[in-house]
C-alpha cells in the first residue's frame, strides 16, 4: 500500500491496520499532509493547519495503540470547521471580525473526539458565520469542488466536505443550521449527517441560530459517520439544550437492513421546483435499490413545505442578529478602538468586520424583531414552524423515514448565484425543514448527474438517528456506491 | 412590502451596523426582494397555532451552585483589542458636559 493509498481508505479499514500495527498514526498523518501539499492549493479546503496538535496527538495515539489501547478513533486524521473553538488555535468563523481570535477553551464535541484519539490536521473554510450554501461567503477565499474545480463545494461547511472528498482528511466536522452539512456532502459526494437538535452539545460552537444549529460529521462511509457521531453525542453540563440520552443509541440495529421498512416520499420534495432531471433520475434509481432490499415506498405529504424557506429566513436571521451582537470590538477580534465614542466603535467595527451576507442577515433579523414588525414576521414564522413540525409528525405516522434528494441541483459554477440571495437560499429548500423540526438527517452519495455527485437525503423522527443510519447504510451496501476520493485535476 | 432607505438606515442603527455609501439603496432592494418571498406567510391562518421557539422537549436543568474554577482574568483578557489595568478598554460612553 502506497502512502497515497492511505488517504483513500475508510476509518474502519484504517483502524484495522492501526490495531494490527501495519501502519501508524504518524504514517496516516504524513500521507494526508503530503496530499494536502500536492492538492490544497487547488481545492483550498483549509484555512490553517495545526502541526503542533497533529504531532502530539498522533504520537499519543501511536503510544496507546502499541499498548493495545486507544479509543474508537485512535490515530484518525480529522478536519474541523472554522466555527468550532479549539483552545489556542485561531478560530474565526470565516470572518474578518474574529481574525486572530484564539479561544481559551475547546468545544465539547471536539474535546470528545480528541479523547477518542482523533488527530486534528487543520481548520476548514466555511461561509462567514456559516451563512451560505457555497462557501463563497468566506471572507478569506472560496473553496473549490474537488470533482470540478470550477464549481462550488456547497456550504456552509464546504471546506470540511471538500477535505474529505479530496482525501485531505479522513473525517471532518461541520455544522448544519439549514443544510450546511448535508448539502455540501451531496455536492462533494461524501456522507454528511445532521443529528437531532440536542444530540450533540453546542458548547464551543460559535452560534449562528441557536434553535437550529447542530454539529455533525463528514466521512466516506456511513459506518464511519456513525462512529464519529456516537463519540460526540450525549449530555453536556455546559449546554442546557443537550439531551440526556445514551450516545450508543444512535447505533441501535443500524446494520439490520431496510426489509419491511416504510420509506415516505414527500410529493412536495419529489416535485420541488427547480429539481434537475439528472438529480431526479439518480433518486429514482436509489428508490428502486431500496425497494429491491425490501423497503416499501409510501406516498406522504408535507403540505407546508412551500412556507419553509420563508419561515426559516425570518427565524434564522432573527437569532443571528441577536447572537452576533457580541461582536462589538471590545472583547475579542477586530476593533476600531480609536473611535470617538462607543457607538462609533460598534458601527465601524461591524461595518469593517462583517461581510455582505452576514450584514444582510443581521439587518433582516433586526427588522423582523423590531417594534411594529415582531408579530407580523417573527411570531408568524414561529407559528408556521409549528405547522411544519406537525407536517413531519403526521408523515412519520405513515412511514419510518423520509427520503428525497438532498439538493435540487448538483454543484453549480462559482459566481452563478452570488448576486441573487434568494436563488442561493433555494439550495436549502429540501434540508431546512429538518432543522425547523429538529430532525436527524443524512446525505449519502447516490450516483452522478453529468459527472457530478448527487446525494440521497434520509430524514428520521427526532432521536431516530439509528433509523436514518440504517436506511443510509442499507442503501450504501446494496447500491455498491462507495464514496470515492476525487482525483483533483 | 418594500423597505425605504429611511427604514434601512433605522434598522442599521438598531443593529449598530455602519453602512458604506450606496448601501442603503442596495439593502433596500435586496431586503425588499427577500421580504417579498417571506410575505407568503401572511396567506396562512395561524390564529389558533401556538408558536414554536424550541423544537425538542428538553426539561430545564439546574446544576448545583458550587464554586468551581473558571477562566483567569489574564485568560479572559487575552483576546482583548485594548485593555487597561485588567479591564477591557473602550472609548468614552458619555460626552463631556
Amino acid at each position: 500500500m502506497t502512502s497515497d493509498d492511505l488517504t483513500r481508505i475508510t476509518v474502519k479499514e484504517a483502524l484495522r491496520l492501526l490495531r494490527l500495527g501495519t501502519i501508524s498514526s504518524a504514517d496516516l498523518v504524513t500521507a494526508h499532509v503530503e496530499r494536502i501539499e500536492r492538492l490544497d492549493s487547488k481545492v483550498k479546503a483549509y484555512l490553517r493547519f495545526t502541526p503542533e496538535l497533529w504531532e502530539k496527538q498522533a504520537a499519543e495515539a501511536d503510544r496507546k495503540l502499541r499498548a493495545g489501547a486507544g479509543g474508537p478513533l485512535a490515530g484518525i486524521p480529522m478536519a474541523v470547521k472554522d466555527v468550532l473553538c479549539v483552545q489556542g488555535v485561531e478560530t474565526t468563523a470565516g470572518s474578518q471580525i474574529l481574525k486572530g481570535y484564539r479561544p481559551p477553551y475547546t468545544a465539547t464535541a471536539v474535546q470528545r473526539l480528541f479523547e477518542a484519539g482523533a488527530v486534528m490536521i487543520g481548520v476548514t473554510n466555511c461561509d462567514e458565520f456559516a451563512m451560505g450554501s457555497s462557501t463563497e461567503n468566506s471572507s478569506y477565499f472560496p473553496t473549490r469542488n474537488p470533482w470540478d474545480l470550477a464549481r462550488v463545494p456547497g456550504g456552509s461547511s464546504g471546506g470540511s466536505a471538500a477535505a474529505v472528498a479530496a482525501g485531505e482528511a479522513m473525517i471532518a466536522l461541520g455544522t448544519d443550521t439549514g443544510g450546511s452539512i448535508r448539502q455540501p456532502a451531496a455536492l462533494c459526494g461524501v456522507v454528511g449527517m445532521k443529528p437531532t437538535y440536542g444530540r450533540v452539545s453546542r458548547y464551543g460552537l460559535i452560534a449562528f441560530a441557536s434553535s437550529l444549529d447542530q454539529i455533525g460529521p463528514f466521512a466516506r462511509s456511513v459506518d464511519d459517520a456513525a462512529v464519529v457521531l456516537s463519540v460526540m453525542s450525549g449530555l453536556d453540563a455546559l449546554d442546557s439544550t443537550s439531551a440526556d440520552r445514551a450516545p450508543m443509541e444512535v447505533l441501535n440495529s443500524f446494520d439490520r437492513g431496510v426489509k419491511g421498512m416504510r420509506l415516505g416520499l414527500p410529493r412536495e420534495y419529489y416535485e420541488v421546483e427547480g429539481v434537475e432531471p439528472g438529480v431526479k433520475a439518480a433518486i429514482d434509481a436509489a428508490l428502486v435499490v431500496l425497494q429491491k432490499e425490501g423497503a416499501e415506498i409510501v406516498d406522504v405529504s408535507l403540505p407546508h413545505s412551500d412556507y419553509g424557506l420563508a419561515a426559516y429566513y425570518i427565524i434564522a436571521p432573527a437569532e443571528c442578529s441577536s447572537n452576533l451582537a457580541r461582536f462589538d470590538g471590545v472583547k475579542y477580534g477586530l476593533s476600531e478602538v480609536d473611535a470617538r465614542n462607543i457607538t462609533d466603535l460598534y458601527m465601524h467595527t461591524r461595518r469593517k468586520g462583517f461581510g455582505a451576507e452576514v450584514r444582510r442577515r443581521v439587518m433582516l433579523g433586526t427588522y423582523a424583531l423590531s417594534s411594529g414588525y415582531y408579530d407580523a414576521y417573527y411570531l408568524k414564522a414561529q407559528k408556521v414552524r409549528t405547522l411544519i413540525k406537525r407536517d413531519f409528525d403526521e408523515a412519520f405516522q405513515k412511514c419510518d423515514a423520509i427520503v428525497s434528494a438532498t439538493s435540487p441541483t448538483v454543484a453549480f459554477p462559482l459566481g452563478a448565484k452570488t448576486q441573487d440571495p434568494l436563488a442561493m437560499y433555494l439550495n436549502d429548500v429540501l434540508t431546512l425543514g429538518g432543522n425547523l423540526a429538529g430532525l436527524p438527517g443524512i446525505s449519502v452519495p447516490c450516483g452522478t448527474s453529468d459527472g457530478l455527485p448527487v446525494g440521497l437525503q434520509v430524514l428520521g423522527p427526532q432521536w431516530g438517528e439509528n433509523v436514518v443510519l440504517r436506511v443510509a447504510r442499507a442503501y450504501e451496501e446494496a447500491s455498491e456506491i462507495k464514496p470515492e476520493v476525487a482525483d483533483v485535476a | 412590502m418594500p423597505l425605504s432607505k429611511d427604514e434601512v438606515r433605522h434598522v442599521a442603527l438598531l443593529a449598530r451596523l455602519g453602512l458604506e455609501p450606496g448601501e442603503e439603496e442596495l439593502y433596500a432592494e435586496q431586503l425588499s426582494g427577500i421580504l417579498g418571498h417571506i410575505d407568503r406567510l401572511q396567506k396562512l391562518n395561524t390564529d389558533d397555532i401556538a408558536p414554536t421557539a424550541q423544537v425538542v422537549e428538553v426539561a430545564s436543568r439546574l446544576r448545583d451552585d458550587e464554586p468551581r474554577a473558571s477562566l483567569s482574568q489574564a485568560e479572559a483578557l487575552a483576546n482583548a483589542p485594548a485593555q487597561h489595568d485588567g479591564f477591557f478598554r473602550v472609548p468614552s460612553i458619555q460626552e463631556e458636559a
